[in-house]
């Protein structure tokens, strides 16, 4: 096992991983902030690096049903994209799924418009979190890095066959500079296999039909098929996460939970915000305030159930989205841990704020003045709202 | 070019038995450009009457292998398909042969929605043929005019009303479009013109880079004519030059053929039910415009072919 310590920012850590993956064709399209991976990955193109068939195709739209059209012809098949790109494919996302396609996407969060904005926020990728892909969401560039890898042997699973992105935030984590480790090429080509297409369209001597139209009498089957293969990625994420850890070290869950065994408050966060949450909450600790996080790093499949259990024991709960559902009701993230945690609803209180659209930075110290405020609150101080929006002028 | 006898003998890429509309044209023109591949071909498809009448699960009408996604992407799905053809072929996964690859697209998903999508695929030069079956209407959602619709028509987005009387603009030439993509091959024909689709699509399959043809399908159902006049309806559309036969290669124009006498414009509207207002008196005005239009464009593709 050879690892090389160097300095990366997450978008070249992801054109990193794909150039290791060697995927036999991939299509894209140009957006910002994601734009950088696929120059990168141009390059090794250009420079003979990789097997890689490059599309660059017109649109988003187009990426999407070439990267289609490329895995139903047999082939393994990578995409970039962020924002408006992720948008526009929307259609596509569900094609991909619903044709049982293991499709690996590098996405690089970053608001939608309008107003348009490049920077960070999760609202592209929960605009596709019904979609029927995998999402994994990451801290860091060693993360981002890490997911790609493992999101080749999770999406290819023969219980699972479905289409997963891996994010990454937009320019805090595509952008920044950070040490990260990178393996040995043979190593993860030696973890990720070879890609053994189930009925390749190319095998014209087998002739498929994809595609095909489904009525009243078999369509609801075929949707409940898919739905079953996201309840069975569940145990293939965390086959996969621990075999990743016993081959690199990093072994990989649903989630990353930190200083949370005692903890009477816990901020629950998806992506780079887990790691401003970490010195908020070690700071919190120094003031005598026992905080924790829970860092989510798997959001679809959705893991209720292994939630609600680790935060079984903590009594005040903030859960910080960096998306709006615009819904009346709080962020996406906190309606799916609140019917998570429906069951024990009586031993928490559970509060909201969305936070961080278009980038809007995440200070340490705002952290800490949300989590000792409700821990206050709930000792019968100043109340609090249940569902706010922090760091905005309004 | 292969012989009748030849093509006869060749297995139907898309068996009978499927459900289109008795008298559509659409699988004779797919069946007549399949069979002119002598090697494999993978065949994609836009979502419309096509797809829908030929994979209503669980059942295919296709012996070859068949990839539908959506509706505005033929172009890019195939590209997609060609390229994974690429990759694997070079790298040694799959056998080292000749496999011919196809879109299908109505003009619907052509001229329309799917026209950036084809524009990108015919750019990036992938070694595919695209074929646009145009029947000149949405006929898959019930007739809802296209830019492929001609001027006149009635669809049920242009109907005949008291003050508008069926489509007021003149159509696309999606064909001169696709001709100032400066690609290798730009063809257009009938499926009642078997020999001159058959030999158009076999030079298509012949030479690589993006090729396309625009092949005429008429529609019984939203043009409105008996079932058994659909080949007699290609003839008239070829014969008033509406619809003339050409091709392009390398950007040299070559008429096909040449009608013996071109026929007015009424011969080929007087048989459908969609053209029948503008022969109400107060629209005639409306045919003259039509048969200006026709012979302005037959004249200048005259001229283009003597370049």
């Amino acid at each position: 096992m050879g690892k090389t310590r160097v300095a990366r920012t997450g978008n070249e850590a992801m054109a990193e991983a794909i150039r290791q993956i060697n995927p036999d064709v991939v299509a894209a399209y140009p957006i910002t902030p994601a734009t950088e991976v696929m120059q990168i990955f141009a390059t090794y193109v250009a420079d003979g690096l990789v097997d890689t068939e490059l599309v660059p195709t017109e649109s988003e739209h187009s990426a999407m049903s070439a990267a289609i059209g490329s895995q139903v012809a047999g082939a393994r098949t990578m995409t970039a994209t962020s924002s408006q790109g992720l948008a526009l494919m929307y259609e596509m996302l569900y094609i991909a799924a619903g044709l049982r396609l293991p499709l690996i996407m590098a996405e690089v969060n970053r608001a939608l418009s309008a107003p348009i904005n490049i920077h960070c926020d999760h609202s592209d990728t929960m605009g596709g979190r019904d979609a029927g892909w995998i999402q994994i969401f990451s801290e860091n560039s060693q993360e981002a890095y890490d997911n790609l890898i493992q999101a080749v042997r999770i999406a290819e699973h023969k219980d699972v066959l479905l289409p997963i992105m891996v994010t990454t935030d937009g320019f805090i984590i595509s952008h920044a500079m950070e040490a990260m480790e990178i393996y040995d090429d043979k190593d993860v080509r030696g973890f990720i296999g070879t890609y053994k297409p189930l009925l390749p369209a190319l095998d014209h001597r087998n002739p498929i039909t994809v595609g095909a139209i489904d009525f009243v009498d078999y369509y609801f089957e075929h949707r409940r098929a898919v739905a079953q293969a996201m309840i069975n990625a569940k145990d293939v994420i965390l086959e996969v996460g621990r075999e990743f850890g016993r081959k690199f070290g990093q072994e990989y869950g649903f989630y990353e939970a930190y200083k949370l065994d005692d903890a009477e408050v816990a901020m629950v966060c998806l992506g780079s915000t887990a790691g401003t949450g970490k010195d908020a909450i070690d700071n919190l600790r120094k003031r005598g305030i026992k905080a924790g996080l829970l860092k989510i790093r798997v959001f679809r499949p959705f893991p209720a159930e292994e939630l609600a259990a680790r935060l079984r024991c903590v009594p005040q709960i903030c859960v910080l989205d960096r998306s709006d559902a615009l819904a009346a009701t709080g962020g996406p993230l906190f309606a799916e841990l609140l019917a998570a945690m429906y069951e024990d609803r009586s031993e928490h209180k559970i509060i909201n704020r969305i936070y961080g659209l278009g980038g809007r930075d995440i200070k340490v110290g705002e952290i800490e003045e949300l989590l000792s405020a409700q821990v206050s609150a709930a000792a019968g101080g100043k109340s609090i709202d249940r569902i706010a929006y922090l760091g905005v002028r309004e | 070019m292969s012989n009748l006898k030849q093509l006869a003998t060749r297995r139907a890429p898309l068996c009978g038995g499927h459900r289109a509309c008795a008298g559509c044209s659409a699988p004779n023109v797919v069946r007549q450009v399949l069979m002119a591949s002598a090697d494999p071909v993978v065949v994609g498809s836009a979502t419309g009457c096509l797809e829908v009448t030929t994979t209503i699960f669980p059942y295919s009408a296709w012996n070859v292998p068949f990839v539908h996604s959506a509706f505005e992407n033929a172009g890019a799905s195939v590209s997609g398909i060609e390229a994974a053809y690429k990759s694997l072929k070079k790298q040694g996964k799959i056998a080292d042969e000749k496999i011919n690859f196809v879109a299908f697209g109505g003009d619907g998903g052509t001229y329309d929605i799917g026209f950036q999508s084809l524009s990108g695929a015919m750019e990036r030069g992938h070694n595919l043929l695209y074929v646009c079956y145009d029947n000149g209407a949405y006929m898959n959602t019930g007739i809802q005019r296209s830019s492929a619709t001609p001027r006149g028509a009635m669809t049920t987005t242009s109907p005949v009303g008291k003050v508008v009387q069926g489509k007021q603009q003149q159509r696309k030439d999606l064909t001169a479009c696709m001709v100032a993509h400066e690609i290798p091959y730009v063809a257009q024909t009938t499926p009642a013109h078997w020999r001159d689709l058959n030999a158009k699509a076999e030079y298509a399959f012949s030479i690589d880079g993006p090729k396309f043809m625009n092949v005429l399908a008429p529609c019984r159902l939203g043009w409105g004519f008996p079932m058994e006049l659909t080949m007699e309806m290609c003839r008239l559309a070829a014969d008033t030059c509406f619809w003339p036969l050409y091709e392009v290669v390398d950007g040299r124009y070559k008429l096909t053929y040449t009608p013996r006498e071109k026929k007015p414009i009424e011969d080929f509207l007087k048989l459908q039910t969609r053209f029948r207002h503008l022969f109400r008196p107060e629209n005639e005005h409306v045919i003259a415009e039509i048969q200006q239009e026709v012979d302005r464009k037959w004249e200048r593709l005259q001229k283009l072919c003597k370049l």
